[in-house]
């Protein structure tokens, strides 16, 4: 058989990408495409799937879970602001030559490198009615008693928001770091020799030449808030009361524990709407910047 | 910086402020590796026993002789090995021709690779435990690692790597009338390892800590890695304190101290897989 040359590499190069392609095919295009189509069947896996059009949807709107689901979900987009400031914070601290800096971006890197069943356990205890935090923050006077942050019906969200904030630090001060260094120094200098404070310029010329990064960062920081789930099922399982119970979590138990893999796909077409919405405005508020930003 | 009062005294306040964040950023380790180093007194208290007194390795003899520990370890050292060693050959091979390589469908197959990054993974998680029972993969090592070969983030790194590998080496290749899977092995491959190297340190540091998909889709818990039995005992245990955390700092050690050794290939490779 004769190929002609052209067609001969074109072959090629497709046996090179065949192990990948299938693998993609199947794991990450075709979840999506079944998954959708999944939204509008009733499936518990032991029997096959049943055509139910709509009504999944309509139950949804109905279910009282998803509202607190969603809504929990919805908060937790809070920590996005939060984390991105204190990062960029970081960065600009760790962003400098100096003796053994190198140590302490490494210190501050250790937590994303840590799986999050030990990181749940850990931070636990930290928030033991007797552990470190409580000894902590009555040492420095904010509580006059100890609390229980892990079951605390208000509280708890926030304090799981705190250990995404802790692990996920150093995670974006890499991401902004090569920002910084990806930013002529000029600007900086230039300001300083007119005399700008460095909290202006840290406004005015850093943060502004930071945008693509910050875009970006918080682009992937939102999108993990709306779907998170890990720091939740390792500390609290989305208790006390519901009251840490996001969209991820109902989806992981109503597709594994309750096996209703129909209504579970229902949820998941929705969260990946709030997602897109949640990213679409994430671009239109931060879509100026750069260099271009001059 | 210069040596003045004033200069100094900035010094320490910016050193200062480093070691209060490395402390919040590590105290946690440090506590639970003490909470793993000590057999009596209450763990919980206020003020907490932060002392070095009365050390000893009795936890990790008896997490490591009383509980699947050992097995959770073997677990994770399969997952991860084979894991990561098909996702360089299967991420290798695919960034080549989208590197170097020119035929129809390039682009379409390289903005649907890229495409996938905005694709909702937890609908995945649902549709891929469906697709696992129906090829009858489910409770294997194999179902773990299988979704998660070809990496996105692996095949961006390695083709960033194939480009900038010099024409000329290529052409001189061809004119000795080497094949294309030749050229590859031979010329491309070892000249791409700092780039292999890094994508090896990524891929195993997330089999050895993933523990959703493989709860999700191991129904032995003997079989699960690490990450995943940890949570488990720490549900069957939870009483013993001491224990868990010795397994804690088990599971962790490797980790941290993998990593400390190959900082720089992990600060490269954040920055060459998020910034593009």
């Amino acid at each position: 058989m004769t190929l002609s040359r052209r067609a001969r590499s074109t072959l090629i190069a497709y046996l090179f990408l065949l192990p990948a392609l299938t693998l993609l095919a199947v794991f990450t295009f075709y979840p999506v495409i079944y998954g959708t189509v999944l939204s509008l069947f009733s499936y518990d896996i032991i029997n096959p799937p049943r055509y139910v059009g709509l009504e999944q949807f309509h139950k949804l709107l109905r279910d009282r879970y998803f509202w607190i689901a969603l809504t929990n979900s919805a908060k937790y987009v809070l920590v996005v602001p939060v984390i991105q400031l204190c990062s960029i914070l970081l960065a600009v601290l760790v962003n400098r030559k100096l003796r053994g800096i190198q140590a302490f971006r490494a210190a501050y890197y250790i937590p994303v490198v840590t799986s999050w069943p030990v990181v749940g356990i850990m931070w636990t205890w930290m928030y033991d009615q007797a552990g470190i935090v409580n000894w902590v923050l009555r040492g420095l006077g904010a509580l006059d008693r100890p609390l229980s942050w892990l079951s605390h019906p208000t509280l708890t969200l926030y304090a799981v928001m705190f250990v995404t904030l802790w692990k996920g630090l150093g995670w974006y001060m890499v991401i902004y770091l090569a920002g910084l260094q990806s930013i002529p120094t000029e600007y900086e200098e230039a300001a300083g020799i007119d005399g700008a404070s460095r909290a202006r310029i840290f406004w005015h010329i850093t943060v502004p030449l930071l945008r693509p990064y910050v875009l970006l960062a918080s682009l992937i920081s939102t999108m993990a808030a709306v779907k998170v789930f890990e720091e939740i099922y390792v500390m609290t399982r989305g208790g006390p009361f519901f009251s840490t119970y996001t969209m991820f979590m109902y989806i992981f138990d109503e597709a594994f524990q309750e096996l209703n893999m129909g209504y579970a796909a229902a949820l998941a077409v929705v969260l990946a709407a709030v997602i897109l919405v949640f990213s679409v405005l994430n671009f239109r508020v931060f879509r100026r910047g750069g260099l271009e930003y001059y | 910086m210069r040596a003045t009062g004033a200069g100094r005294g900035r010094l320490f306040v910016l050193y200062a402020l480093l070691a209060a964040l490395a402390v919040f950023t590590t105290f946690p380790f440090f506590w639970t590796l003490l909470i793993s180093l000590k057999t009596s007194g209450p763990i919980f208290a206020i003020p907490p026993d932060l002392s070095l007194r009365g050390l000893s390795a009795a936890n990790y003899a008896g997490v490591w002789n009383t509980l699947p520990l050992p097995r959770y370890v073997l677990n994770s050292l399969y997952i991860s090995v084979v894991g990561v060693g098909l996702t360089l050959v299967i991420c290798s091979l695919a960034a080549y021709p989208l590197a170097r390589m020119q035929f129809p469908g390039k682009n379409i197959v390289f903005y649907a690779i890229i495409a996938t990054l905005m694709l909702p993974e937890h609908i995945g998680l649902i549709v891929n435990f469906v697709t696992m029972i129906k090829l009858r993969l489910v409770d294997t090592y194999t179902s773990v690692f299988l979704p998660s070969l070809a990496s996105i983030f692996g095949i961006f790194l390695l083709r960033q790597a194939y480009l900038s590998v010099p024409q000329e080496l290529e052409d001189a290749a061809r004119i000795d009338g080497a094949s294309d899977f030749v050229i590859w092995r031979r010329v491309m491959l070892p000249l791409i390892t700092p780039a292999l190297a890094t994508l090896a340190i990524f891929q195993f540091v997330a089999f050895w800590n993933s523990f959703l998909w493989p709860i999700i889709i191991l129904k032995t818990p003997d079989k699960y890695p690490l990450a995943a039995g940890l949570l488990y005992l720490r549900g069957l245990f939870a009483h013993n304190t001491r224990y868990i955390a010795a397994g804690t700092v088990i599971a962790t050690l490797p980790i941290v101290v993998a990593f400390l050794f190959t900082q720089r290939y992990f600060m490269r490779g954040i920055t060459a897989g998020a910034i593009r």
